[in-house]
């Protein structure tokens, strides 16, 4: 059935496609989640449609009540669209050194943006918003960060989606970002099939993104449990922007560059089992479609000039 | 052949201004011992008094979080890059 009362309902679903050129061999493939098939074409819309109904069902949510939220673009997205036909207002915390292409869909959704220090990244996005939920008490800040019902959304959603459509999944990879992605398809795969390995792949940035950051005020979001990981990796911006372009020349799939870092740290678990002669089908997320991206200069010119271009962004 | 040691600005007190420098041993924790001899403090950023990696603290050995791997009883070896960055919060 593919038919919705409206575009909220349509969430979810999405297809899981197989990689015949990117997959080494018959025994070891890759499969990818298509997220960007989601109602704004993120993964984001499962975490903030989640988010949104719990907090209506618990009363915290009124109609005519304002939504904040720290985000660096695609939830703030998700809760635009959600925000707008359901009456909410919408504030976004963002830090300034995000995609043009983000500020001007949230803006098209009506939400207000409020621009955080890019030297301060999402960390200060965070501080931020935080401050500002304590100065306005009737605000609602559903805090993707923390919030139990965005890895809900992918316990009850993704996971069983993904187990159901490939039952001899052996990986699965995710990027780090709120964590709630793969805490929750973790959770789920953990209880209906524990041997499959759960693999984080988390973006690894410019010095500019890092540069002002004191250790002490690092940031671990309230939902993370490492328990839930087996491994995690670091991937840089060349890596992440080489695998975004392979995906879309060998395998049509026009993806954004967060899930170029996540196909390389899949790739790299799919060398292994290569390597050690076992069979295994390995599923990544595709976060979103690439878009939102095209003006960060990640699909032109060299993969040097793309990298270099990266630098200072939040790219993923 | 050392193992090569990325250092976030932040650290970069300890180092001279380095963005990287290099150290020797067969796990993390000696290799971090090396480097707080040549670079006196490094430890103290990145240990607890408890002998645990700092909170807020994320390493990588050849780009995989040690935190899976052992955390400071990971090996390492000569010619493996090592990463130490701030714990930041990420979208997607």
């Amino acid at each position: 059935m593919a038919r919705f009362a409206s575009l909220v309902d349509s969430l979810g679903n999405t297809p899981l496609v197989g990689l015949p050129n990117l997959s080494p061999t018959p025994d070891v493939r890759l499969w990818a989640k298509l997220e960007d098939h989601n109602p704004t074409g993120s993964i984001k819309d499962r975490a903030a449609i989640s988010m949104i109904e719990a907090a209506e069902k618990e009363g915290r949510l009124k109609s005519g009540d304002t939504i904040l939220e720290p985000t660096s673009g695609n939830t703030g997205i998700s809760l635009a669209m959600v925000a707008r036909q359901r009456g909410y207002r919408l504030i976004c915390v963002m830090p300034e050194n995000t995609s043009v292409e983000r500020r001007q869909l949230l803006e098209m959704y009506g939400a207000q943006i409020i621009s955080s220090p890019a030297a301060g990244g999402s960390n200060q996005a965070v501080a931020v918003a935080k401050g500002l939920a304590a100065e306005h008490a009737d605000w609602v800040m559903l805090y993707q960060y923390g919030n139990p019902a965005n890895a809900e959304a992918h316990y009850t959603g993704t996971g069983p989606e993904i187990l159901a459509d490939l039952p001899s999944i052996t990986h699965f990879v995710a990027g780090l970002g709120t964590t709630g992605t793969l805490m929750g398809v973790s959770r789920y795969l953990r209880e209906k099939k524990p041997e499959v390995r759960v693999i984080a792949a988390e973006p690894r940035y410019g010095e500019l993104v890092y540069g002002l950051r004191n250790i002490d005020e690092g940031f671990v979001p309230e939902l993370y449990d490492p328990a839930l990981l087996d491994s995690r990796f670091s991937v840089g911006p060349q890596d992440a922007v080489r695998r975004t372009r392979q995906l879309v020349e060998q395998e049509g799939i026009f993806a954004g560059i967060s899930t170029g870092a996540i196909l390389h740290a899949a790739l790299g678990i799919a060398d292994k089992e290569v390597a050690a002669g076992r069979k295994a089908d390995i599923v990544f997320i595709v976060c979103d479609g690439g878009w939102k991206y095209l003006s960060t200069g990640a699909y032109a010119g060299t993969l040097e000039e793309a990298t270099s271009a990266l630098e200072g962004q939040l790219w993923a | 052949m050392a193992i090569e040691v990325r250092i976030p600005t932040i650290l970069r007190t300890h180092t001279g201004g380095n963005k990287t420098v290099e150290g020797n041993g067969d796990t993390l924790a000696a290799l971090v011992d090396d480097l707080d001899a040549k670079h006196p403090g490094l430890k103290n950023r990145l240990v607890t008094e408890e002998g645990k990696l700092h909170r807020f603290v994320n390493v990588y050995v050849n780009d995989e979080d040690v935190r899976f791997t052992g955390a400071l009883d990971t090996q390492v070896k000569d010619g493996d890059s090592v990463t130490i960055l701030p714990a930041v919060a990420g979208g997607c």
